[in-house]
């Protein structure tokens, strides 16, 4: 909150900064703005860009080494009593007793004179820290406005240099897109080899058991922990499928009645309302599937004489289905669009019916299109997860019945990272490498549906 | 049109593929079934719409029939005797300080036992008798005392105490009272107490207020929405202040500014890709990244925000970059004929245009972030929150992850107060959506 004012305050200067620029390049011009190289107000913008900059760019800074400064000063200080040959995660143990010491939270060991000596180092740290930023900050500021407004004069070519530091700032905006993908690569990439080095790599692909129970001590049962994934993918498959069997039937025939028999009327009724089915939040469908859904197929198969497990693969898989009817529909709706009048007028021409035109010339024609809507629709049930976690079952199962409960890769990463975590168990570090799993997999499914239906635009364009 | 005749030649069909053509038989049954054939094929494509209108049916009326009653809550109607001396200090007068510290606790209790004296004996009976009510009803009623002494001290004055879950199913008829004892909820006793208060008319359902000023609870008749309510807002006030400019800088820089090559090409694909990519691995990442990299504060909506943020970037990006090719080039070629910089034409007048193309965007993209919940289960906003979050480092849960932990609670209560903040989500969600079309209704031009 205090830093949240204190950008306020760097702001608050730069807009000082732009009207004091402003007046003062109007000055330095004798009256005449006229022989100014720029307008008046990019003299303006030009001091408010060297406050602004300069300072959260030290405030950046700043706030990203400071924590790690002062942790080094507190421990630095600690006698060797207290510290003396700790272990890494020990030594972060204690570091941890001296912040809740310092923030008077409940602290886990005795409090003793060397320990309080620490929370109190730590204190006044932290204290001295923040006005210290905020004198820097201030300062830098200060110092880039005093710059800015010594190099006004008429011949300053204001405009091109705020031009340039604007397309600067442009392209970086547009490099944060580059930037989070590589992130997540790092991440997930980073995390995984770290899984991989305690579990082989062909074990977590192929195996058949999953069980990522590790346990504290060497000899307690089951101690081992198992990480072979084939059930998750096969869970993850199994409601895909018939999320997909829901979805593909009822999103195309929609698509092609919106698309080919609807009256602009209907069609503008219909449209919205499979759209909202889009923009419902995923929990929402979460609860529906768990406490509506299932509920009935489990009843309905008590009632023919089957057992359907309350978790049911089928309940998650149809409500998903649900879930993605609006991305088939409307994705397919756009294709079939897309597909030429003259090839229907040709079909009509030689005497066919509108279903057999459709069936045989324009769903053809729109099919590489349609394959591309399916296959993102894919993607997307693949990484869906709240309807899962809420809906389908925790224990890893190998089957393929869809009225038995499967566990999917979406929940395990849930699960295993939901609550606290150490980061060094590989049943934390598995949920990365599923997630690797999981990110590949959609990538390359969106990667194909993209150039698919991009090329198919070219064709007709 | 013109495309196929030209492939076609004059007065005839393909002679090559003459062969591949079947020739169709007219004959009248035939027809008759090629017609029947059509109207099927109609029937199923219309069938398919109406299949998904009623799913959304059953979806939206299953969870306002399960949960419009969370918005009322019940109450009972007693009266309490309030003894001076009760109130006063150890000079006999009243303060602020005694009287909150009089013991409201007991004086509830102690009128339920003059109510039903049979319960006073028995322990395990006192125990049900005080489960009756609200374990939280004592500070509803210092509340009520402390806003105005005078009403109350001195006097017996019937007050309204707020009725356990528990009871409060029963009112609202969703305790079976055909099923054996075992396998209810309220056992008999309890029903007998409830049946003696409800002959007498002094229970009454009220309007849930505290379903709309509580945080979290445990208990359900205490539990609300608020905490989770501040923390979406907190949550999006960061992505929105995040996604926003960087969202619209980007737009504006790949489709006025970048030139056409590899990188922008690479760039480009990169968003549409991580349009597409699983919301909980950009969870995996802000795990990862912020919290462990960075060492940001977990829970916090700070943090969640940032996450929200990237997810949100590549549709923002994208509904930015179609308003701004949108507005019309003969716009940008007047400005630029008039002597414009290039920055001057699109902070001028191309961005200007484009405004309400990209507000609407920004408001689908921040609708579908204030229905996240998968990537804030991984950044720990799924703790259990009673206080109300200050800041944006507070603690905070954002109001899908509070449907998703209720849900999780086996109490009944929990379920229609799950369905009523579900309703709350869709209402807020209907909203910015009405909000989005009205812009783009209002102020879209089409040139």
């Amino acid at each position: 909150m205090q830093t949240l004012i204190l950008i306020f305050v760097v702001l608050g200067l730069a807009t000082i900064g732009y009207m004091s620029g402003r007046g003062r390049a109007i000055l330095v011009s004798g009256g005449a703005p006229k022989t100014l190289h720029s307008l008046p107000s990019y003299y303006g913008t030009y001091s408010a860009f060297w406050i602004a900059i300069p300072a959260l760019l030290v405030l950046t800074i700043w706030l990203f080494i400071e924590p790690k400064l002062i942790q080094a000063w507190v421990m630095g200080g600690l006698p060797d009593s207290l510290t003396g040959d700790l272990a890494a995660d020990r030594l972060g143990l204690l570091l941890n007793d001296i912040r809740n010491l310092a923030s008077g939270n409940i602290v886990s060991r005795d409090v003793d004179p060397a320990l309080q000596a620490a929370a109190d180092r730590l204190i006044t740290l932290q204290a001295a820290g923040f006005w210290l930023m905020v004198a820097l900050v201030v300062l830098v500021g200060i110092g880039g406005f005093l710059l800015a407004r010594s190099r006004i004069t008429p011949d300053l070519r204001a405009r091109n240099s705020v031009e340039r530091t604007v397309n600067i700032i442009l392209i970086i905006s547009s490099l944060i897109a580059i930037l989070t993908t590589v992130g997540i690569v790092f991440s997930l990439i980073f995390e995984s080899f770290r899984f991989f080095v305690q579990v082989p790599f062909y074990e977590f692909l192929f195996g058949l058991n999953w069980s990522p129970q590790t346990a504290l001590r060497a000899d307690q049962v089951g101690s081992s922990g198992a990480f072979g994934a084939v059930p998750l993918f096969m869970g993850t498959l199994l409601i895909t499928l018939i999320a997909m069997a829901v979805a593909a039937p009822i999103g195309l025939m929609s698509a092609v009645y919106m698309a080919e028999y609807a009256d602009p009327r209907f069609r503008a009724i219909a449209k919205p309302l499979l759209e909202v089915l889009a923009g419902i939040p995923t929990v929402v469908y979460g609860f529906f599937a768990a406490l509506t859904v299932a509920p009935f197929f489990r009843n309905t198969g008590e009632a023919i004489g089957l057992d359907v497990a309350s978790e049911s693969a089928l309940a998650a898989g149809v409500v998903m289905g649900i879930m993605i009817i609006p991305f088939v529909s409307s994705l397919s709706d756009d294709v079939i669009n897309a597909v030429p009048q003259s090839l229907r007028d040709g079909s009509y021409g030689l005497g066919a019916t509108k279903s057999e035109t459709i069936r045989s010339v324009v769903v053809p024609a729109a099919l590489p299109g349609i394959v591309g809507a399916l296959l993102l629709a894919t993607s997307r049930a693949i990484g869906e997860t709240m309807i899962v976690v809420m809906a389908a079952g925790l224990a890893a199962n190998l089957t393929l019945n869809p009225l038995e409960a499967v566990t999917t890769v979406t929940v395990q990463i849930v699960t295993l990272l939901v609550g606290d975590q150490e980061f060094d168990s590989a049943k934390t570090l598995s949920a990365f490498a599923l997630g690797l799993v999981l990110f590949i997999v959609t990538l390359a499914l969106n990667v194909i549906a993209l150039s698919v239906v991009r090329k198919y635009r070219e064709k007709y364009d | 049109m013109t495309d196929t005749t030209q492939h076609t030649p004059p007065g005839g069909r393909p002679r090559s593929s003459a062969d591949a053509i079947k020739r169709p038989v007219l004959s009248g049954p035939h027809l008759a079934r090629r017609y029947r054939t059509e109207r099927i094929f109609k029937g199923l494509g219309l069938g398919a719409i109406m299949v998904a209108a009623l799913i959304l049916f059953i979806l939206v009326g299953s969870i306002v029939s399960k949960g419009y009653s969370a918005f009322w809550q019940s109450y009972v109607h007693i009266d309490i005797t309030f003894e001076r001396e009760d109130f006063t200090d150890e000079t006999g007068t009243i303060t602020e300080e005694s009287l909150a510290r009089a013991d409201y606790f007991t004086l509830i209790r102690g009128t339920l036992d003059e109510l039903f004296p049979e319960a006073a004996s028995d322990r395990q009976l006192r125990r049900k008798l005080y489960g009756i009510i609200s374990p939280n009803a004592d500070l509803a009623l210092r509340h009520q005392v402390e806003a105005d002494p005078e009403a109350y001290i001195g006097k017996t004055v019937p007050v309204w105490i707020k009725l356990s879950d528990d009871i409060d199913s029963v009112v609202k008829g969703y305790i079976d009272r055909n099923q054996p004892e075992d396998r209810r909820r309220v056992g008999n006793v309890e029903l007998s107490w409830y049946d003696s208060f409800h002959k007498e008319g002094q229970i009454e359902s009220f309007f849930n207020v505290d379903l709309f000023t509580h945080g979290d609870s445990r208990e359900p008749e205490e539990a609300g929405i608020l905490g989770a309510l501040v923390g979406s807002i907190l949550t999006l006030a960061v992505t929105l202040a995040l996604s926003f400019p960087v969202g619209v800088m980007a737009a504006v820089y790949l489709e006025e500014f970048a030139p056409k090559n590899r990188w922008t090409d690479l760039i480009e694909v990169n968003i549409n890709n991580l349009a597409a990519v699983p919301s909980i691995v950009f969870g995996l990442l802000g795990l990862a990244m912020f919290l462990n990299f960075f060492g940001l504060p977990r829970s916090a909506p700070l943090v969640g925000g940032m996450v929200l943020a990237l997810i949100t970037l590549p549709t923002i990006i994208i509904a930015a970059r179609s308003a701004l090719k949108a507005v019309p080039p003969s716009i940008r070629e007047a400005a630029l004929g008039i002597g414009a910089s290039p920055l001057q034409t699109v902070t001028h007048h191309v961005l200007p245009l484009a405004m309400p193309g990209i507000m609407t965007g920004t408001i689908i993209g921040m609708a579908q972030a204030l229905g996240e919940t998968a990537p804030l289960l991984m950044i720990g906003m799924v703790a259990f929150i009673v206080d109300i979050p200050q800041g944006f480092t507070d603690p905070a849960t954002v109001l899908p992850v509070q449907v998703y932990i209720w849900a999780d609670s086996p109490e009944r209560a929990f379920t229609e107060r799950t369905s009523a903040a579900i309703m709350v989500l869709l209402g807020v969600l209907m909203l910015m959506n009405a909000l989005a079309v009205i812009l783009r209704k209002r102020f879209e031009r089409r040139w």
